[in-house]
């Protein structure tokens, strides 16, 4: 959904910029635009109309009219007023109390309460917290026993709580027991409820009563719609909520919601789920976000990928090889997918890179891409080591052990060198021209591109 | 309504005497009811048709998840209907659009039948949270009200306690699950509808973990799950039946398209509709990519579980 809303603002700029000034009108027109894609991104309508009335003010400024570029002039403002809607900066987790500090997690049914809280507890176990998880989900089956389930996946403690005790007395059996093992934190989860569910909705505000946490954190799901202001609205009426966590944010929605909910209860996001992998929690750049829906792309969530599972010795020594321009071999290239594959493939790497640079090579497929790539390493994995190195010594005889070894075909290997060739070449332009230059090269010339 | 699993946690859950279907499907709609049609009522409460009207209209659509798209054709079908019967007032403006709506819904209200293989296969799909394994316990409970005997296969190896849940459900049915330690989600299945064959079972329900389709992988496992259950008994599944969480926005309608290029869906079932959630989206889904619409959840309770009817659905929109 964030690629649709940064196509429509894309639209945005091409027709503002064909536009030598901006007028009442084209900026009604952009506006609606703007409106229409927030819209189809999820983003609550009275979340919108407020967020247009406050861009359109802005845009009609003078700051914007005396620009050269209005057309970038307003996407600018509208960048602003995004990121602004999002929180200027991240917010991280408050734990300043006497132990043990709680953690309360609160949302509707099926947002993902209980892995964001195992997912929470291996984040402060890696800082050294001694966490302590407390289920009180007494209604729905088996989920005490997901967490339990979880919390020994993770090594850590997990409270000895059922399904026939009342979410009170835990509470209170919870804490007793954390201030004994002199726990640092205790995340306390809680069953899925509707806003409307008045029963439900007084239980939690004990709940908060009793364990009167320091963190009262309101789990959203992604992929949540319109009705994401009424259930925020009602959930921070009721639990004086401390922050958001934005689950599912894996999949391909994840605009809307998270500008409604931030929007109207006027807390942080502190964390988003980007897997179902207990290790998916990762902490929330609206700065980041706001660029990327802009189309501005993730760049440094790319970047800090890349630090995490790129070896940089390995890195260096393809750089000096690329700027001397020449011994770039096929041992190289498998070394390059190698990386690509541990950054998380193709669709991964598109998914962050600027919009100018997707675009260019948005003829990728991503699935056909990476299995390419594997194909492509199987090919150069049946070489032997000095053919790698001197990819000419392939003829005839040897490209066929080479494609029975790899199984596939001889025009496989030959695909492949020719690949290996462009690429080689497209090095030799890099040390020179610089990565506009090369993704131009790229065109075309890439494995999956069609 | 969750005071039901409260107090009766050891009782096996009996169908009380209820209301007839459309009023509790009201009764599950009250909130959609108060917000779209107490906005509905101040603006069809008679009087000129005119631009603001209709604009008040997009932004009731709008804000109830119908999407842009399904938004604007809805308009665009009531503004002809005004002009072509020279409507006046804004009372005939919403018979206009129930209409509209009941003729976008209509042909998707198709009930399940099972009837028609023995063992029939159910392979239920769906986004992470969407409620697949609750709908599956309601499922179970409504075929076996309909004198049908059930087998539970429990294809969600991956969630931690995922089987102990169904495990749960089938306990307070009474029906038997088939799961398997860390098992292979598709040869849990197969050994399920082998099971149910050699028993004589009428009905299979199989789970599936929650994916999202951005996981091409996990989009892959579960078409393999699909040829398993091909091969354990040709021709099945008979039914693929996607969970939609009503509480998902526009996403829903790209969860639909990626299951059903994935897997070929059958059918929809939509579920937690007592929330406020408006589960507009339907609409939107109807006009992209028309699936029966098989149930609809509107409450927690076992028998919360009903087939959808389209007039029944707009008119307690409306009324």
């Amino acid at each position: 959904m964030l690629e649709n809303l940064t196509g429509r603002l894309q639209q945005v700029v091409k027709t503002l910029r064909g536009q030598a000034r901006l007028t009442e009108e084209n900026i009604q027109d952009a506006m609606r635009e703007v409106r229409m894609a927030l819209l189809e991104a999820d983003v609550a309508l009275p979340v919108v109309k407020d967020f247009i009335a406050h861009v359109k003010e802005r845009a009609q400024g003078r700051e914007v009219l005396q620009s050269l570029t209005p057309g970038q002039a307003v996407i600018q403002v509208v960048h602003d007023e995004l990121a602004k809607l999002m929180g200027e900066h991240n917010a991280a987790l408050n734990l300043a109390s006497v132990p043990p500090a709680i953690i309360l997690m609160a949302g509707l049914q099926g947002s993902g309460k209980t892995t964001t809280s195992a997912k929470l507890a291996r984040l402060l176990k890696e800082q050294k917290k001694k966490v302590l998880l407390v289920s009180a989900d007494v209604y729905r089956p088996a989920a005490i026993e997901q967490l339990r389930t979880l919390a020994e996946q993770l090594g850590i403690d997990c409270f000895d709580s059922n399904a026939a005790q009342k979410p009170e007395d835990i509470a209170r059996n919870a804490l007793d027991y954390a201030r004994r093992h002199f726990h640092d934190v205790m995340i306390f989860d809680t069953a899925g409820r509707l806003a409307i569910d008045e029963a439900m909705m007084a239980e939690i505000k004990n709940l908060h009563a009793l364990l009167n946490p320091i963190e009262t954190l309101f789990v959203v799901d992604a992929m949540q719609g319109q009705d994401a202001v009424n259930t925020a609205r009602a959930f921070n009426e009721t639990l004086p909520l401390t922050g958001i966590v934005l689950t599912k944010l894996d999949g391909d929605a994840r605009g809307g919601a998270a500008l409604s909910v931030r929007q109207i209860t006027g807390r942080p996001i502190k964390f988003v789920g980007v897997s179902e992998k207990v290790d998916g929690l990762e902490p929330f750049h609206p700065e980041r976000m706001a660029s990327r829906i802009l189309g501005m792309g993730d760049v440094l969530s790319l970047i800090e990928q890349a630090q995490k599972n790129v070896d940089i010795d390995e890195a260096k020594k393809l750089a000096d090889k690329v700027k001397s321009g020449k011994s770039f071999d096929l041992e190289d290239f498998k070394n390059q997918m190698l990386q690509m594959r541990k950054m998380g493939g193709m669709g991964a790497l598109m998914d962050k890179m600027p919009a100018q640079l997707a675009n260019m090579a948005n003829n990728v497929n991503p699935e056909v891409g990476d299995k390419a790539l594997r194909r492509i390493e199987g090919i150069i994995n049946s070489m032997t080591p000095q053919e790698r190195r001197k990819p000419d010594l392939l003829k005839a005889s040897r490209k066929r052990r080479i494609a029975a070894g790899a199984g596939v075909q001889v025009q496989d290997v030959n695909r492949l060198l020719n690949q290996f060739e462009e690429m080689q070449k497209m090095m030799k332009m890099f040390s020179k021209g610089g990565m506009t230059k090369m993704m131009r090269a790229m065109q075309g010339r890439f494995p999956g591109m069609r | 309504m969750l005071n039901f699993f409260k107090k009766n946690k050891d009782e096996s859950p009996s169908p009380e005497p209820k209301a007839s279907w459309a009023e509790r499907l009201k009764q599950g709609l009250t909130r959609t009811r108060t917000q779209l049609g107490n906005q509905l009522g101040g603006l069809f409460g008679g009087g000129k048709i005119d631009e603001e009207v209709y604009e008040e209209l997009e932004s009731i659509l709008l804000t109830a998840d119908v999407g842009v798209g399904a938004t604007q054709a809805l308009l665009e079908q009531v503004r002809t209907t005004v002009k072509r019967q020279h409507l006046t007032d804004t009372t005939q403006l919403r018979e206009a659009l129930q209409q509209a709506l009941i003729g976008l819904l209509e042909p998707l209200a198709q009930p399940l039948d099972t009837g028609t293989h023995k063992p029939y296969v159910i392979m239920l799909a769906g986004v992470n949270g969407a409620g697949k394994t609750t709908t599956i316990g309601k499922l179970a409970w409504r075929l076996q009200a309909e004198g049908k005997s059930v087998l539970i296969a429990a294809g969600d190896t991956f969630r931690a306690a995922a089987r102990e849940q169904l495990a749960e459900w089938g306990e307070r049915n009474q029906v038997q699950v088939i799961s398997q330690t860390g098992g292979d989600p598709a040869a849990v299945i197969f050994d399920a509808v082998n099971a149910a064959k050699a028993r004589g079972i009428d009905v299979v329900l199989a789970d599936t973990a929650g994916r999202l389709p951005t996981q091409l992988n996990l989009m892959e496992e579960i078409r393999k799950v699909k040829r398993v259950i091909d091969k354990a008994y040709p021709g099945a599944p008979h039914e693929i039946l996607l969970v939609l969480d009503a509480n998902t926005g526009q996403n829903a309608i790209a969860q639909v398209k990626a299951f059903d290029d994935a897997l070929g869906v059958t059918g929809l079932a939509l579920t937690k509709l007592d929330g406020t959630a408006r589960g507009g989206v339907i609409a939107a889904i109807a006009k992209e990519r028309p699936i029966p619409i098989r149930f609809i959840g509107v409450g927690e309770q076992l028998d919360d579980l009903q087939p959808f009817d389209a007039k029944e659905f707009v008119e307690a929109l409306f009324s």
